[in-house]
């Protein structure tokens, strides 16, 4: 099992008191899964995303990744969970500005001391980026840019993988051609996938589906 | 400055001396070397003799003030060559040090002063006998009869020497071993002067009159490397007979005496290295330094044995190179009094 | 790791040259200021004590011939045969060379080369060609002569020190310059008229007199160059906050990736430090160019002044290179704390637009001001209560970061004030733009006021220092022309001679003494209306000079009322037994000396034994040549006659060198400034796109814009000039009335100079001018497809 999610509670301070975002929330999500988890805005799925990533704290609950509990991670633990175990996919692309095509790709694989040009220059082949490599984010357009944070992410050969409406900012083309591409690798290296979506349509290609609804599971 | 440190390091007679003799009769930077059996040509020896490479004129005494206190008078004239030639203008190699104490049973009064040589300010002059530096004179007619003046910050002092004895000549005629290697100097004294004259201290003038001994030496190797140190008794007795007894310390803790006894007349006996003794009883703290101040000193042969004591234990000329020297009071088998000088305590 | 983020922060620079510039020249040039500031007191200051150690000039009193010429050794000698304590000192040039020949054995203590001491060849120094001590550069222009050369730093710039023997070879003269008399002389000593009679004494200026004088000058150096740094530590802070704000998209990927936040800091802290290194070692560098220009003008000023003699040239020393390092390092930690501080606070989901890096929240914006108001009051406090120097330096601190703070707030109720009265759509929406910009511009704009007010602060000083001090040579050289003669036996002829010759004969009559508990100068002033015209009292009792030429009260200086708290009417000891009211105090520059001042009858009567052997001459200006002539004829040496408008042309002469380093260091700083504001408005330029395409396409054309743009950076140069004009006031009373009194015991009053401030104020809007132009001419050129892609781009 990659994950391993028990009873998550989380609420958010206002000035009208906590607000619940997460009211006992348990999944579970063996190797190799791909997993869906969708349900309207505000149903707290970014923020279960967000959980299981180590970017944030439960109030209650448990999460295990790969065999680690997460809550009993200190900040560096959960920054070595993320170099080395979880990649993050975010909605925005969230690339590195000053750093070119290539030095974006290779810079995660880098961090977590799995630098692999062969790799790195495959999946710039698979995605489509091969003749960018040398320009900088703000020269390529929505679609080019996700597939880069995607290769980013996979380049580090990560575990599992977190995305977050990955593909929220593309038309609807782009946007199947590159889930479609990311499952693929996903299989190929046989990391888990949780996509968190609003889309149905997107979540119809992954191999299971889950509702989140007024935090908690339906 | 520590130039003035350093230029006494080259003429004070402790310093390292080249030893050894380049041909005869001068050393190997060619100053003149003291010969056995001298024949001294007066007056023009009581002058300067700028081929030895130093000289002094040293005189101290013992007085009584009009006030009834005793007190002690120095005045010293050093010549010190940096070459064996008397030169003239800026460029001569003579250095000239001069120092003068009053010593008084409750303080001791020093001061120094330096000079080139070649331009007047310091010198000595055999006819008529002149030696100054500054404002300090040692000057007469003939060596008889003398005046002699020093002033320093807080004293001063203006008196007469007159003679009333004769010159007397230490060693072997004048020629004084210094070592049992054979370092020596010629030396002799007038330990017969009477002295009438005023000092001025911090108090006042006070008029003092007493008996001076003046030492007249000049080498150019007169100490040993072995030997530290020396220490040097003029005493006059009571009964009119003097002594002059030197101890030379050696750095085997031996040490090297010589001694000339001088009776009322100026007949002399010269006595050879162990004839006199002379042993601290006590140190005195002085200076930040032990100092012997009271001494046991025997002469056998002439049935002296006797303990001399420092009428002041601060006598100690913080100059350029310091040392003790100060009047001394001498009671036992003869009694009396005298100047004990004392070096290589530092 | 490491490397990989240090990687990815240092490719933000990269891909904005700009503000890494800004960033480096920023920190540049705060430390050229402040290195070239303390590079040039540092030299001065090693230029005295070399001179002091070498030569003891001005500690001990010298004696000269009376005719100014030279003296023959026969004199030497006959001097110390008479019981003088002196020590011949020969000098001369040689190849532009100071030459020095000094008499070891009778030079006092504390003289000559410090390598003559311990283990130094006294012989090699005394005999033979000699040996000859100097610094490098001296030694290296002396390349001809056989002496032993040996290198001295210690000794003075341009001086050699050798045997007096060797020093007339070399000048070829057989006479002497001077005589150094020793302090401790024997007792009994002739006066020097009877052991020399050609010579003249001349009186050990007191050292610590020079030093407290030439400290004055160094301390307001100092405190310029400090607020040169603080304006250039605006400047880095501005670009180290913008870099950051511009980088937290960056920090939060580096984050979600998997950078710990402590690596992150500490790359990030790193990272500034090689920054600032490599800034700090360009800022020295360019101080060393800036003090290597001021420093001929420092120099000559130091030495027109107070006579202190200072090397022309630098040297460059390692401690400069050290402190200018630290001085970066430390500023550049100063500049970036805060940033750092919100960058390990900022949790990791926090949105990643860069928000308005400047932009305070309107709490934030109550901080600040709380904060001003806080800083204000402390330094209000600090007034007050008063008390030592670093209290005047809190002061100052607190004055300055206080105003700065509130510059923003009071521009922008400003701006508020002129969009309320704007009726119109383009003002109205000029008024509302630029209030928009404030925060963008707002470190900038404390740039400049600090700089301004640094100019108006440091000219208001220098200024009010010339004016007091020429002010007080009118006073205290009243008189025309001063005669002075060695002997009370020569002064009946001269005043004979001088009666029917002069209007007024004032003799200078004083005597050394304790006054209330410190050593002092008690003088007696015969009555004359010259002191009643010129002298001006800072608090006087009425008809203070009648009361005081009666013998019914005493007036002293402000040194001295200040040291021993006196007040007017608190009775002064003038004499044992004697003591009278003190009727007036009296402002004294340039005197460290306490004095006190009675009327010549009392004085005689208490003082018997005081004669005079100075005298002023009151006649008209125009007969000043003729008795100078009569003077020399009658026998009196050049050097006994001072000439009291030469001694005016001289001093004002020393304070237009003073003008010129002045002068150069206000133009520094105002371009430091300017630079700052050209670096925010270049860095805004990008972000300001968006807000002006809306203004664009409804109608406004580019040149308008670039216009607007001028006429903004113009407008907002302008109120912040206002604003510096009373800090800089404030600075100014703050340099004079405490840091001065502090550290040297008098206050100098203070002058207004309205066209200095206006001519600085035309400098600010010229340097704001310039720093807008670039930009606005920008502006005026964009295509308009840029200005469109600001509605198809969503940004």
């Amino acid at each position: 099992m990659i994950l391993d999610a028990f009873g998550i509670e989380k609420s958010y301070p206002s000035a009208a008191g906590p607000v619940p975002v997460l009211r006992g929330v348990s999944l579970a999500m063996e190797r190799g899964e791909t997993l869906a988890l969708t349900g309207e805005s505000g149903s707290g799925k970014s923020t279960f995303l967000h959980l299981v990533g180590g970017l944030d704290s439960a109030d209650a609950g448990r999460i295990v990744v790969d065999g680690r509990e997460i809550g009993t991670l200190d900040d560096a633990g959960r920054a070595e969970l993320r170099r080395t175990t979880v990649g993050v996919v975010f909605q925005q692309f969230n690339l590195i500005p000053s750093l070119d095509v290539a030095a974006n790709i290779a810079f995660q694989a880098r961090l977590a001391g799995r630098a692999d040009p062969v790799w790195n220059a495959e999946l710039a082949g698979r995605m489509g980026l091969t003749e960018h490599l040398t320009k900088y984010p703000e020269q390529l357009s929505g679609g080019q840019q996700q597939r880069v944070a995607i290769a980013r992410t996979l380049a580090a050969r990560p575990k599992l993988v977190l995305a977050d409406e990955p593909t929220g900012n593309l038309d609807e083309a782009t946007s199947d051609a590159v889930l479609a591409l990311m499952l693929d690798l996903v299989a190929e290296t046989g990391a888990a996938l949780l996509v968190v979506t609003h889309s149905t349509r997107l979540a119809g290609m992954l191999s299971r589906q889950v509702l989140l609804r007024q935090g908690v599971l339906a | 400055m520590n130039a003035r440190l350093a230029v006494l390091l080259a003429f004070w007679p402790l310093a390292a001396m080249p030893q050894g003799f380049a041909g005869l009769g001068t050393d190997a930077e060619g100053f003149a070397l003291p010969q056995p059996e001298p024949v001294f040509d007066f007056p023009a020896d009581h002058g300067s003799h700028p081929d030895y490479r130093i000289e002094w004129w040293y005189l101290t005494a013992n007085l009584d003030g009009a006030d009834g206190w005793e007190y002690g008078l120095q005045w010293t004239l050093f010549r010190s060559a940096l070459a064996p030639e008397a030169g003239e203008g800026w460029t001569a190699p003579q250095v000239w040090m001069g120092h003068a104490a009053v010593t008084t049973p409750e303080r001791h009064f020093f001061t120094e002063r330096l000079a080139r040589g070649g331009i007047g300010q310091a010198g000595v002059e055999a006819t008529p006998f002149a030696a100054w530096i500054d404002d300090w004179q040692l000057a007469g007619t003939d060596f008889d009869t003398l005046r002699m003046t020093a002033t320093g910050p807080d004293f001063g002092y203006d008196v007469q020497l007159t003679a009333e004895g004769p010159l007397v000549f230490h060693g072997d005629r004048g020629y004084s071993v210094k070592s049992a290697e054979g370092q020596a100097s010629y030396y002799y004294s007038q330990p017969f002067y009477a002295l009438a004259g005023t000092l001025t201290l911090p108090e006042g003038e006070i008029a003092v009159t007493g008996s001076a001994w003046l030492d007249r030496e000049w080498s150019s190797q007169p100490l040993a490397e072995t030997q530290t140190g020396w220490d040097w008794f003029s005493l006059s007795f009571d009964t009119g007979d003097k002594l002059m007894g030197f101890r030379l310390r050696q750095t085997d803790g031996a040490d090297y005496t010589s001694a000339t006894w001088i009776e009322a007349d100026g007949s002399t006996t010269a006595y050879p290295d162990g004839a006199f003794t002379a042993d601290p009883l006590e140190t005195a703290q002085v200076a930040g330094r032990e100092v012997p101040v009271h001494w046991r000193v025997t002469l056998p042969d002439r049935g002296v044995d006797v303990t001399v004591e420092a009428m002041n234990d601060r006598a100690w000329m913080t100059t350029s190179i310091a040392y003790w020297e100060g009047p001394v009071i001498v009671s036992g088998s003869h009694r009396g009094r005298g100047y004990l000088e004392m070096t290589g305590y530092e | 790791m490491t490397e990989a983020v240090l990687g990815a922060l240092l490719s933000h620079w990269r891909r904005n040259l700009l503000q890494l510039f800004t960033l480096i020249a920023g920190l540049a040039l705060a430390t050229a200021l402040w290195s070239g500031v303390q590079a040039i007191n540092a030299e001065a200051r090693a230029s005295y004590d070399a001179a002091a150690e070498t030569l003891g000039e001005g500690t001990f009193a010298q004696i000269v011939a009376a005719d100014g010429g030279a003296i023959p050794v026969s004199d030497y000698v006959a001097l110390r045969r008479a019981g003088w304590l002196v020590s011949p000192v020969v000098e001369g040039r040689l190849d532009g060379v100071r030459i020095v020949g000094l008499e070891p054995l009778t030079a006092p203590g504390g003289l000559g080369p410090v390598e003559l001491g311990g283990d130094g060849d006294i012989t090699a120094f005394l005999s033979g060609e000699g040996q000859v001590f100097g610094p490098r550069e001296a030694l290296a222009a002396l390349d001809g002569i056989e002496a032993e050369r040996t290198e001295s730093p210690g000794v003075a710039p341009g001086t050699v020190i050798t045997d007096i023997a060797v020093a007339q070879r070399l000048l070829g003269t057989d006479t002497l310059t001077r005589l150094i008399v020793a302090h401790d002389q024997p007792i009994g000593r002739p006066a020097l008229g009877e052991a020399a009679p050609a010579l003249s004494l001349r009186e050990a200026q007191d050292a610590s007199d020079v030093e407290r004088l030439t400290d004055s000058f160094h301390l307001n150096l100092t405190a310029f160059g400090l607020l040169s740094f603080a304006v250039g530590l605006f400047i880095v802070h501005g670009a180290i906050g913008l870099a950051f704000e511009e980088r937290r998209a960056m920090v939060r990927t580096l984050r979600a990736v998997g950078v710990p936040l402590r690596r992150l800091v500490a790359v990030m802290a790193a990272e500034l430090t090689l920054l600032a290194l490599v800034a700090g070692a360009l800022g020295v560098a360019v101080g060393y160019v800036i003090a290597a220009a001021l420093l001929p003008d420092v120099a000559a000023t130091l030495r027109g002044l107070y006579g202190a003699q200072v090397a022309g040239s630098l040297e460059l020393r390692p401690s400069w290179w050290l402190t200018g390092l630290g001085i970066a390092l430390a500023g550049t930690a100063m500049a970036s704390a805060a940033a750092l501080w919100q960058v390990a606070r900022m949790p990791i989901l926090a949105a990643a637009q860069p928000r308005a890096w400047a932009l305070r929240t309107g709490r934030g914006r109550a901080v600040q001001a709380v904060g001003a108001l806080l800083l204000l009051a402390l330094a209000g406090a600090l007034a007050i209560r008063g008390g030592g120097l670093a209290t005047g330096f809190a002061m100052l601190g607190a004055l300055l970061v206080g105003a700065a703070l509130l510059l923003p707030i009071l521009l922008d109720a400003a701006l508020r004030l002129g969009a309320r009265f704007a009726r119109e759509t383009v003002p109205h929406w000029f008024w509302a733009d630029t209030r928009q910009q404030l925060p963008g511009l707002s470190l900038a704009l404390m740039a400049l006021m600090l700089a301004m007010a640094a100019n108006v602060g440091v000219s208001t000083m220098v200024s009010s220092f010339r004016l007091t001090f020429t002010g007080f040579l009118d006073q205290r050289l009243a008189s025309e022309f001063y005669v002075s003669v060695e002997d009370a036996a020569e002064v009946e002829p001269l005043l004979t001679f001088l009666e029917p010759r002069v209007d007024a004969i004032l003799p200078i009559l004083w005597v050394d003494r304790d006054l209330a508990g410190v050593p002092g100068e008690l003088y007696g002033m015969r009555p004359h209306e010259t002191y009643r015209e010129n002298w001006r009292f800072l608090e006087a009792e009425p008809e203070v000079w009648d009361r005081v030429f009666a013998g019914e009260g005493v007036i002293v200086n402000e040194q001295m009322a200040r040291r021993a708290d006196l007040v007017l009417g608190q009775p002064l000891l003038v004499a044992p037994n004697t003591s009278l009211p003190i009727l007036g105090i009296y402002g004294d520059y340039g005197n460290p000396i306490g004095q006190a001042v009675i009327g010549e009858d009392l004085f005689g009567g208490l003082y018997p034994e005081a004669g005079a052997l100075r005298f002023g001459l009151r006649l008209p200006a125009a007969d000043v040549p003729a008795l100078r002539d009569a003077l020399r004829d009658f026998g009196l040496p050049d050097g006994a006659m001072i000439d009291q408008a030469r001694i005016k042309a001289f001093s004002l002469e020393v304070f237009d060198r003073t003008f010129a380093v002045t002068g150069a260091l206000n133009v520094l700083t105002l371009s430091v400034a300017g630079f700052a504001m050209l670096m925010s408005l270049l860095t805004l330029a990008s972000l300001r796109l968006p807000q002006l395409a809306p203004v664009w396409a409804l109608g406004l054309t580019r040149a308008e814009l670039g216009r607007l743009e001028l006429i903004r950076a113009v407008l907002l140069a302008c109120l912040t000039a206002l604003l510096a004009l009373p800090l800089g006031l404030a600075l100014a009373w703050v340099l004079l009335a405490v840091v001065n009194v502090e550290a040297f015991g008098w206050r100098l009053p203070m002058f207004l100079f309205p066209a200095d401030y206006a001519r600085l104020g035309l400098f600010a809007l010229i340097a704001a001018l310039l720093a807008a132009a670039l930009p606005a001419f920008r502006l005026a050129q964009t295509s308009p497809a840029t200005l469109l892609k600001v509605f198809s781009n969503e940004r």
